[in-house]
């Protein structure tokens, strides 16, 4: 068995250095209390920083604890309470949209089906609640990284697996990508996973704005994509409705 | 020209709510407000009419005005609401003589022993085909003639009126005091123990039997008709529907068809029949009911099996026993285990209702042993419900020539995965969700819409119904038998606890 991670030790004691004092610390005080050198302290804080469980104060460039781990022992939500509460408003948006309506939430990775509400044509479907989707392939999954509720797996073997041509395997573009559905506040997947099928995304917030999911709705993408083969405006605002509705339900005020 | 929509009201046990539907039949907007559960005495139960009444006119503008839409878009109002709660008021100022008794409410179980030694239920079966039960209304009246001093008399001067909520709310909506309509609908009358059940009008001698006199009581209508206008808060729009929850639950569902089958699931559930036409006599233990009455058409019937525990038994595992924290981590904690480890669960916590009707039944937690954990208890949990849903489907297939081809569900608990497909696997028969879970507001719009002339018939509204999720058998039947004989096992052992049985 290995011993302590020592990098992941020194980040431990930097939260309850900033938790412990009443005001904000800067980076010589930080490395000062621990008996660390500057660079070693200021990339703990810097890694903080990006999973958000420091801020740090764009005047003063001072340090504090990060809203994120503020909400990390609250944010719990049990999958099928997601599903639960929900489900008047995916059924509301699949009769609204004419297509079918998944939630996904994240499960070692990759996304995991918590709900789904068929396409309102009666053909023969199959639930597939439970089933198991790539975050980088499919809208739920791009929401799902875009807010932070999953993160990629950097070792995870040779990288992400491109399903189509229009799969965003290279981590640059979907970077880009991603940012650009952190602006936009939902996400779109055109063929990136299967030929022909399109869908769209909105995270779902709970307590505090934290994202704890993503519903979307996904079918042919001619019926998601208008001529120049953008999702149809029509369908993005039901399905931002509906995400805003759930997130009000949970608790979400400003959403 | 301004897209039309129908106002339901369902007037339920917890709240009351207001939703618009469009004409494809999905939900514009809700708007709901709970009311206050009276506790007075062990085993009664109480609500402020009043109260009820007040809360009607606050959701009603505030649907409205979350859809934006104008009272004269409103093409017509269906009511739906709890079934058998007694309200009596005076016919001259509209105040309720005290607060309405509540259809849980248990206060008339000695007049029930009473009425079952003398004259016995074959009599009252022939009449209303409902056995004496602390449930329906006519106990009620009783009640409160013989336990409220001058009520009787009052009534007999026909100073006062009594209702079902449908009955309270229309004649407030249709001005109340100052010439209100006086109206029940089938449904809510046949619930009554006063209403024959063959010719749809207050039978004589359930009157004289029960000593109310007729001036109290509201004219029996069609569920769908078109009654009257409004008169308060909102002026000049069609009243086109009444029916009770579980009857409304069965329109919006669109079982229009002998054959077709529903199940509510919720505290406990409530399993309808379409039988068509025809009066069906239960020999196992269900109830016969009217399920709608469409203008002068006849009627149709229904068997109602009525069970009383379901989404109660999650409600006691997460609040009494503090294993889960909320209702659907059930499903997260059944899912830690892959089945029952050979223990079940029978939720007979005040008796059990269809199709044993035994209240000498208390709950029993059977097959324990140093195995077992909170997962396997927690899937006996899901699976009393599907078992009680199994005995009351085996009593209508029993009872009713054609067996049953899928069932319809709706209510809280069908967001439950693992349970729906328990209850697919033990019925062997595929179990469909609808894709407007709110089908008891649905009927009462649908049936409204239809006496308005919004949809011109049932068939389309057949196919405005559609599928959200199914669930197919998947269970090995040989398996599907020896657990329903453990569960039959287990019953036995619950039956007989609570003091002597009585023969029922």
């Amino acid at each position: 068995m290995a011993g302590p991670v020592q990098s992941i030790e020194r980040a431990a004691a930097i939260l309850r250095l900033l938790a412990g004092g009443p005001r904000r610390l800067g980076l010589g005080e930080v490395a000062a209390s621990l008996g660390l050198a500057k660079g070693t302290a200021h990339g703990i804080l810097r890694t903080l920083q990006h999973v958000d469980f420091v801020e740090q104060d764009a005047a003063t460039g001072k340090y504090q604890l990060g809203a994120a781990l503020l909400h990390l022992g609250t944010s719990y939500l049990d999958v099928n309470e997601l599903r639960s509460r929900s489900l008047n408003w995916a059924d509301a948006l699949a009769a609204r949209s004419g297509e079918a309506v998944r939630l996904g939430t994240p499960l070692e990775g990759r996304v995991l089906v918590v709900h789904h509400v068929f396409r309102p044509d009666d053909s023969f479907q199959t639930l597939d609640v439970g089933a198991l989707l790539p975050l980088h392939a499919s809208s739920l999954g791009k929401v799902l990284l875009a807010f932070g509720t999953a993160t990629a797996e950097p070792d995870r073997a040779p990288g992400l697996e491109a399903y189509t041509r229009h799969t965003l395997a290279d981590p640059e573009r979907l970077a880009r990508a991603l940012a650009a559905v952190r602006e936009a506040g939902w996400a779109a997947e055109i063929q990136e996973m299967t030929m022909g099928e399109a869908g769209i995304a909105a995270p779902i917030r709970g307590h505090g704005g934290l994202v704890v999911g993503a519903i979307g709705l996904s079918g042919p993408v001619e019926r998601i994509c208008d001529g120049q083969g953008r999702p149809r405006p029509a369908l993005i605002s039901l399905l931002r409705e509906a995400a805003r509705a759930i997130s009000r339900d949970l608790g979400a005020a400003r959403w | 020209m301004a897209e039309r929509y129908v106002m339901s009201v369902d007037q339920g046990t917890n709240s009351t709510r207001c939703i618009l539907f469009d004409h494809r039949g999905r939900l514009v907007s809700v708007a709901q407000r709970e009311h206050r559960q009276h506790f007075p005495r062990p085993g009664w139960v109480e609500h402020d009419a009043v109260e009820i009444w007040q809360n009607l006119r606050r959701v009603v503008p505030e649907a409205l005005s979350l859809a934006g839409v104008g009272t004269a878009q409103v093409a017509a109002i269906g009511l739906a609401n709890q079934r058998e709660t007694t309200v009596l008021w005076d016919r001259r100022t509209g105040a309720p003589l005290g607060r309405a008794i509540v259809w849980q409410d248990t206060r008339t179980a000695p007049l029930v022993e009473e009425l079952l030694r003398h004259p016995g239920e074959t009599f009252f079966l022939e009449r209303c085909a409902l056995p004496p039960s602390t449930y329906f209304s006519a106990l009620r009246i009783r009640w409160l003639f013989d336990h409220v001093k001058g009520v009787e008399q009052r009534a007999r001067d026909g100073e006062v009126l009594f209702g079902t909520m449908e009955s309270w709310l229309l004649w407030n909506l249709t001005g109340g005091a100052d010439g209100g309509l006086h109206l029940t609908d089938a449904t809510n009358a046949g619930r009554t123990m006063l209403m024959n059940i063959h010719t749809l009008a207050w039978d004589d001698e359930l009157l004289d039997f029960f000593g109310v006199p007729r001036p109290m009581l509201p004219e029996i209508r069609p569920s769908a008709e078109r009654y009257g206008e409004t008169r308060a808060l909102l002026p000049g729009i069609p009243l086109t529907a009444a029916l009770g929850d579980q009857q409304a639950a069965l329109f919006g569902q669109t079982c229009f068809s002998p054959g077709e089958a529903k199940c509510t699931y919720g505290t406990g559930a409530f399993l309808l029949l379409n039988t068509g036409g025809e009066v069906v006599r239960s020999r196992h233990g269900l109830l016969t009911t009217v399920a709608y009455k469409i203008g002068d058409q006849p009627p149709a019937y229904a068997l109602e099996g009525s069970i009383a525990v379901t989404g109660a038994l999650v409600q006691w595992f997460r609040d009494r026993l503090g294993l889960i924290s909320s209702a659907p981590e059930i499903e997260t904690l059944a899912r830690t285990v892959e089945d029952n480890g050979g223990c079940y669960i029978v939720p007979a916590f005040s008796g059990l209702f269809a199709p044993h009707w035994r209240s000498d039944a208390r709950g029993v937690i059977v097959g324990l042993t140093s195995y077992i954990t909170k997962g396997h208890l927690a899937r006996a949990v899901l699976e009393a419900t599907g078992w009680q849903t199994r005995e009351v489907v085996d009593a209508m297939n029993a009872d009713f020539p054609v067996p049953l081809p899928q069932l319809k569900v709706d209510g809280g608990m069908t967001s439950d995965n693992l349970l729906m497909q328990f209850v697919a696997d033990v019925l062997d028969v595929p179990v469909v969700r609808p894709m407007v879970a709110e089908t008891v507001s649905l009927g009462a719009a649908y049936a409204a819409g239809l006496a308005a002339g919004y949809w011109p018939d049932l068939e389309v509204l057949r196919r405005n119904w559609h599928r959200a999720a199914q669930w197919l058998p998947g269970m090995d039947a040989e398996q599907r038998e020896t657990e329903y004989g453990d569960w039959k096992r287990a019953v036995e052992r619950s039956l007989g606890w609570a003091g002597p049985p009585h023969t029922h």
